[in-house]
């Protein structure tokens, strides 16, 4: 076991794959010599050498294509898109190609991918630093949507990530890349080095994607979050004194939807919390599916914390960010109904 | 008075319209022979010229002259005609077929034939196509199976595909024919991939990419172009240049700059056009750009420059947007006609031969046909399973996909 902060957890996991395959590969913008602006990748290519992790042009759309090619020839790339927001320009290869070249193939060709990316705000990153597009992925089937909350499971979910024989978006909260930040901007953040999640083996090991872990088990009301919302509401919880259970799903596509259903049939009530703005976020699909199946256990509406549906603001990072006060007071909504 | 007058914004317009007099007068056509072959390991900036002119082996009397000349032999160009002849039987059929509502939509190469077919003689197997979806000869110039091609069009029940797929978007990786997806340009720069990796592995492998001369303003174009550029991937990026983009004439993509092969000059790729009716020229410059990549010397951008004959699709009419006449009055002729008066030049082949064979390629392709009809045909016979909508979309099927197979009753 090692003390890990996420960074250090993803480069681990990155480390380990690629000492295992030769197969796979790693490159992005300022990737290679740099080791990555929140450097992910540092000391890779001085370990495996300048074919195996490099720089690559500015470029999304050609590094996601150029990765979906090299799939096909049979390496496993695991492709760095600096910040989420940049992925845009990637999106054509990666919901016209990458998702769909095993369906419309029949196998003939695959798409082993991984694509990771910085995503969420709290860094005051303004506009184009601090978006949640996770669900731009989830609504696009043949893709693979991770978003982990901690370091452990930030390697052991990359490893399965990298070892999956389909194209996985992995989205890193980049305000938890060194600790569990619960919102409290005012406060210093706790360093992993002292959270149970920062032990992290330093060989392999893998999680299987698609399962969700309860943080905290309670029995008044279900909290479904994940990445950053995490700690978040596991923080408001301790402040409103709730008994609620803390779903983190930590996989997003494939979705753990037995364990939601049997926490919000056993508590009746439910908050789905995210980063991401409201309007056809992915917790709509959360709240649709916790009505389709535990809509008879329901003793209050299904409530939702998220960004507003503005762009990410700059000097009101703190006003827009669904902090643990509005977290708080959904928690206390969802019990008074 | 200001001495700017008002701004006004330029749109380009093609030379000729429905009604006109089709006009092939700025095309500038090289003698052949004319155009040097220069070594495979020539400084690209000393061939800048290739990007501008045509290399052309077939002149008008029927014989293969100058340097990019004498690289095939009769039995090789006799099979070379023979793929051409049946890429153009199999589409005549499939057109048919399209007409008859055995299938919902086709896409021909009338015209086109030589590009897809010489090309892939000057590949090796195990070499990757990442192709468009005009470019079936790679799969029959490879003896790829018609029939399955023809499951492929019928989405019937053998279908390799299993019906997912709109017609003619075939997939085979032991064909080296990467599964084309339909959208533009977005293949073009997974060929550069392709290739790197090659690379990464010290294989010996090589890539080509395919796209048309409409969808080079894709941005997809010029990431390939940066990438290929940058770590001197061996592959070959094909650009077909048959003047027309569904209805939109070349000039549109084309805008201020030339030709489209000279879009590759600024990043420093050897750039050369080549006359895409002569089968002799498509090969050699092919084979020189193989060459190229085999030796680790970096990519070939190549524009072929041809016409396309026929319609865009079975759901296009050119005759709305261009003069009916104006195929004819292309000055690049026919691949296969060109083709058949050298080989009579050159003493293996004959006007009876020609027709004989013309009658057995037919032949063959209704035996195909009669085949994969068998196993059924878009709105008769036998389908792909209702279960294929689900399979395949992910490995191993994730549950939320298994309850809504179960819902369809599957």
């Amino acid at each position: 076991m090692a003390r890990m902060t996420m960074i250090e957890a993803v480069r681990s996991a990155m480390d380990v794959s690629m000492g295992r395959d030769e197969d796979v590969v790693v490159f992005g913008e300022d990737v290679g010599y740099f080791g990555g602006v929140f450097r992910c990748t540092q000391g890779l290519q001085a370990k495996y050498g300048k074919t195996r992790c490099f720089d690559a042009p500015i470029s999304e759309s050609g590094i996601v294509g150029t990765a979906i090619g090299m799939a096909a020839y049979g390496l496993k790339p695991c492709v760095e898109i600096q910040f989420a927001d940049y992925m845009y320009p990637a999106y054509d290869q990666l919901t016209q190609e990458a998702a769909r070249i095993r369906y419309r193939s029949n196998g003939d060709f695959t798409c082993p991918i991984v694509v990771r990316m910085p995503t969420g705000g709290g860094i005051f990153g303004g506009q184009t630093h601090s978006q949640s597009p996770e669900a731009l992925f989830t609504h696009v089937c043949g893709l693979k949507v991770i978003v982990p909350s901690n370091p452990y499971d930030a390697k052991g979910l990359l490893i399965s990530a990298i070892e999956d024989p389909d194209p996985v978006m992995f989205l890193e909260p980049k305000r938890l890349y060194n600790g569990p930040f619960d919102g409290h901007h005012e406060r210093p953040v706790t360093p992993w080095s002292k959270h149970a999640l920062g032990d992290v083996p330093e060989g392999h090991y893998s999680i299987p994607i698609g399962k969700a872990e309860i943080r905290r088990k309670g029995s008044a009301v279900t909290v479904i979050a994940y990445g950053t919302m995490v700690h978040v509401a596991l923080a408001a919880v301790e402040e409103t004194g709730i008994d609620a259970e803390v779903i983190d799903l930590r996989s997003l596509l494939p979705l753990d939807l037995e364990t939601i259903v049997q926490s919000v049939t056993k508590t009746g009530r439910c908050v789905v919390v995210h980063e991401a703005t409201l309007t056809s976020g992915f917790g709509g699909e959360l709240v649709a599916l916790v009505q389709e199946h535990c809509f008879y256990h329901l003793e209050a509406p299904v409530v939702r914390v998220t960004g507003w549906d503005t762009p990410y603001p700059h000097a009101q990072e703190w006003d827009y960010f669904p902090g643990p006060a509005r977290v708080g007071r959904a928690l206390t909504e969802a019990m008074e109904a | 008075m200001d001495e700017f007058s008002r701004l006004s914004l330029h749109i380009p317009e093609p030379a000729v319209r429905p009604g006109d007099q089709p006009d092939f007068s700025t095309v500038k056509i090289p003698k052949a022979g004319s155009v040097p072959r220069p070594e495979v390991d020539v400084e690209p900036e000393t061939i800048r010229d290739l990007a501008y002119s045509i290399i052309r082996v077939l002149n008008r009397e029927g014989e293969a002259v100058g340097p990019w000349a004498g690289l095939l032999s009769d039995e090789e160009l006799l099979t070379g005609l023979r793929h051409m002849m049946m890429l153009r039987a199999f589409d005549a059929r499939m057109l048919m077929a399209q007409r008859q509502g055995k299938t919902s939509f086709y896409m021909q190469h009338l015209g086109e034939e030589a590009v897809s077919c010489a090309f892939r003689r000057a590949l090796r197997k195990g070499d990757m196509n990442f192709p468009t979806y005009r470019q079936a000869g790679l799969l029959i110039a490879d003896d790829y199976p018609m029939v399955e091609m023809m499951n492929q069009i019928f989405s019937n029940e053998n279908d390799p595909c299993h019906g997912r797929q709109l017609p003619v978007m075939y997939t085979s990786k032991e064909h080296g024919f990467f599964t084309i997806s339909g959208n533009l340009a977005t293949q073009y720069v997974q060929a550069v991939g392709w290739a790197m990796a090659s690379a990464i592995k010290n294989d010996t492998r090589i890539a080509a990419g395919w796209i048309g001369d409409g969808s080079t303003a894709e941005s997809d174009f010029h990431s390939s172009l940066v990438f290929a550029s940058t770590y001197k991937a061996p592959v070959i990026l094909n650009i077909v240049n048959n003047q027309w983009a569904i209805s939109t004439f070349q000039g549109i993509a084309r805008g201020g700059s030339g030709t489209f092969a000279a879009r590759g000059l600024g990043f420093g790729i050897p750039a050369l056009r080549v006359d895409g009716n002569d089968y002799l020229a498509v090969y050699a410059v092919a084979r020189w750009a193989a060459e190229r990549a085999r030796r680790n010397l970096g990519p070939t951008l190549i524009e072929y420059v041809t016409y396309r004959v026929g319609a865009h699709s079975t759901s296009d009419d050119p005759s709305a947007y261009r003069p009916k006449t104006e195929s004819e009055a292309w000055p690049l002729g026919d691949p296969v006609l060109r083709l058949k008066k050298h080989l009579i030049v050159r003493g293996a082949w004959s006007e009876e031969r020609h027709a004989q064979a013309e009658a057995e390629i037919m032949d063959q392709v209704i035996q195909a046909q009669k085949e994969a009809e068998s196993h059924g045909t878009l709105h008769a016979g036998g389908r792909p399973s209702v279960r294929d909508i689900f399979e395949g979309v992910y490995a191993e099927m994730p549950p939320h996909i298994r309850r809504q197979r179960q819902k369809a009753g599957y």
